[in-house]
């Protein structure tokens, strides 16, 4: 099976954040910048499954010149090779053109099954799978927290996931060619042996940029975008309140506070 | 003046409060208008509610499809209807199911989106919370007309009847629509207790609780509180509470008027799903636990002293 995981380069989450104050986009200089944690997740997965089932895994990346340091990471995984998107034209582009370039990027592959995070840590937008399952015409399975697949013979296979509803679950099926989003509670990422560092280091990484897709520069980036911040500020951190030390009354204090703010 | 489409949210068979959040919001751009997405009889059930909170027409777009596979069908029937009646807004909820169609449908109508969206301007300006509620954003879809979908608890929903008329949208589902199908609904037993998006008081736990046992003090306070439970990552990494109920980074974003912390230390993962709450709470043993640095009222001391204490006190004021 053909499969292509789709890697987002993110600001650390775990660090302080910024949008640029020129043109509003994500400050990506001076953060610490990572693999969205979520894809590694489908990595994982998509390194279980050519274990069950054999086949190419390739990570696929559009991002700055910079990303190429987390395609090395993604690839010291496992995966056997990578396609990365870079073009200075896509700076600041929205989900809308972003699914429209992976779109074309994943036609150069023409994968079997693309695996990706259920949602990246700096956008929270959750639209990516679906929107290129409506480009594509293929279908989409999404927010997977377990995913079985069962080939036909014929290089295509049935999926099944189970997806997390408020209810409870749904178990959800299609044929491939699909795109599936995983959340981080479908396996446990392996960590990059020293031997996978190493072999990552000669694994072919292909660049393409918007002229190799035949997408015009005007339809992307921040030009091209179909949205935009008008301003951003960052929130007034919240201030720590009254802070007691328990000394046997504690669970009545506590609720003192809550009745003086009525919620008791 | 001109409709504003409100896709309706339903569960259990009613309306979810995000919708009528969204119906509410829903004013101020011009006459709101429910649209309905599911199985034949979905919109009856629910036209009163809609009502209720302004809705002057319900569209009842109602087929099998639309509820045996994975939203395209949805995305392509409110594709259709949007079309048809050319709104000026459609709203949604920022939930799993909101942004999937608001996703397909951006692609459909080659039009904006903004997701997560927290208040929403008469002229379609729109305020966001970025970076775990560090940032706020304001911004605009500048082609087409103004898609976005609403993050739940956002504002109060305040009721305004009007004499709903129910118009029945035809649906054509094509099979490009209908690739990905429900093969089976499982329903797991989740109690009284509130959806956790929607609460207007959450108790979550963290690894200080202790146990899968131990959160039984959780959701006793909790439910004291009317409130629903959430759990933070490394409660839930150790087993002690479902992922669903997860409040974080990789977990759900939720802004009620209360927020209760107990036994969570407030690394930052776990404040990007909670610092928008009203008024947080905090109990931790550790009194250096970022957590005070943003709770209006803190307890050092042990959660299995002070968390059954607070319950029984809660009991004797009633």
């Amino acid at each position: 099976m053909n499969i292509v995981v789709l890697v987002k380069q993110v600001p650390d989450s775990g660090a302080e954040r910024n949008l640029r104050s020129d043109d509003n986009t994500v400050d990506r200089e001076s953060a610490t910048n990572v693999i969205n944690e979520m894809d590694e997740y489908a990595i994982e997965e998509a390194l279980r499954i050519q274990e069950a089932h054999g086949g190419e895994v390739t990570v696929l990346t559009m991002g700055p010149e910079r990303a190429g340091e987390s395609i090395r990471k993604a690839l010291s995984m496992g995966p056997d090779k990578a396609v990365h998107v870079v073009d200075d034209a896509l700076h600041g582009s929205d989900a809308l053109a972003t699914s429209k370039v992976l779109a074309a990027a994943l036609g150069t592959v023409n994968p079997d099954l693309i695996l990706c995070g259920a949602e990246s840590t700096d956008g929270r937008v959750q639209v990516m799978p679906h929107m290129l399952a409506e480009r594509m015409g293929i279908a989409a399975l999404t927010g997977a927290r377990k995913l079985t697949v069962d080939t036909n013979g014929a290089g295509g296979a049935t999926l099944t996931i189970e997806r997390q509803t408020e209810e409870g679950y749904e178990v959800v099926t299609a044929s491939t060619p699909a795109v599936v989003s995983v959340w981080d509670t479908i396996n446990e990422p392996r960590y990059p042996s020293f031997k996978g560092i190493m072999a990552a280091k000669k694994k072919p990484v292909t660049t393409l940029s918007l002229a190799d897709l035949g997408i015009p520069a005007a339809e992307v980036g921040l030009a091209g975008a179909y949205s935009a911040v008008v301003e951003h500020a960052k929130r007034p951190p919240r201030q720590g309140g009254t802070k007691v030390v328990d000394e046997g009354d504690g669970g009545v204090k506590l609720v003192e506070f809550l009745a003086s703010e009525k919620f008791v | 003046m001109a409709e504003v489409l409100v896709v309706v949210e339903q569960a259990g068979g009613a309306v979810k409060k995000v919708t009528l959040e969204m119906l509410t919001l829903a004013r101020e751009l011009g006459t709101p208008a429910a649209v309905v997405l599911g199985a034949p009889g979905a919109a009856a059930a629910v036209v009163d509610k809609l009502a209720e909170y302004g809705a002057a027409t319900v569209y009842a777009a109602e087929h099998e499809d639309l509820d045996g596979y994975l939203v395209a069908p949805k995305a392509a029937a409110l594709a259709d209807l949007v079309r048809q009646v050319s709104p000026a807004a459609v709203l949604l909820g920022s939930t799993q199911e909101g942004k999937e169609i608001a996703g397909r449908l951006a692609v459909k109508l080659d039009n904006g989106l903004l997701t997560d969206v927290t208040g929403l301007a008469a002229d379609g300006t729109a305020t966001q919370a970025i970076f775990a509620g560090s940032t706020i954003v304001t911004s605009r879809v500048t082609r087409g007309l103004p898609l976005v979908t609403v993050r739940p608890n956002s504002l109060t929903p305040t009721p305004a009847p009007a004499e709903a008329k129910v118009s029945a949208v035809e649906v054509a589902v094509d099979g490009s629509a209908k690739l990905a199908r429900i093969v089976e609904r499982v329903a797991e037993a989740k109690g009284a207790r509130p959806e956790l998006t929607e609460a207007s008081v959450v108790v979550s736990g963290g690894r200080g609780v202790g146990s899968a046992e131990n959160f039984k003090q959780v959701e006793e306070l909790a439910d004291l509180l009317g409130g629903a439970v959430g759990a933070s990552r490394a409660a839930v990494d150790s087993g002690f509470y479902p992922h669903q109920f997860q409040v974080g980074q990789t977990g759900k974003t939720v802004s009620p008027q209360l927020y209760i912390a107990l036994g969570i230390s407030g690394a930052i993962q776990h404040r990007a799903g909670m610092q928008t709450s009203k008024v947080i709470v905090a109990v931790n043993k550790d009194p250096e636990a970022p957590i005070f640095e943003l709770a209006d009222f803190g307890v050092v001391g042990d959660l299995h002293k002070v968390v059954p204490q607070a319950a029984e006190e809660i009991r004797k004021r009633r």
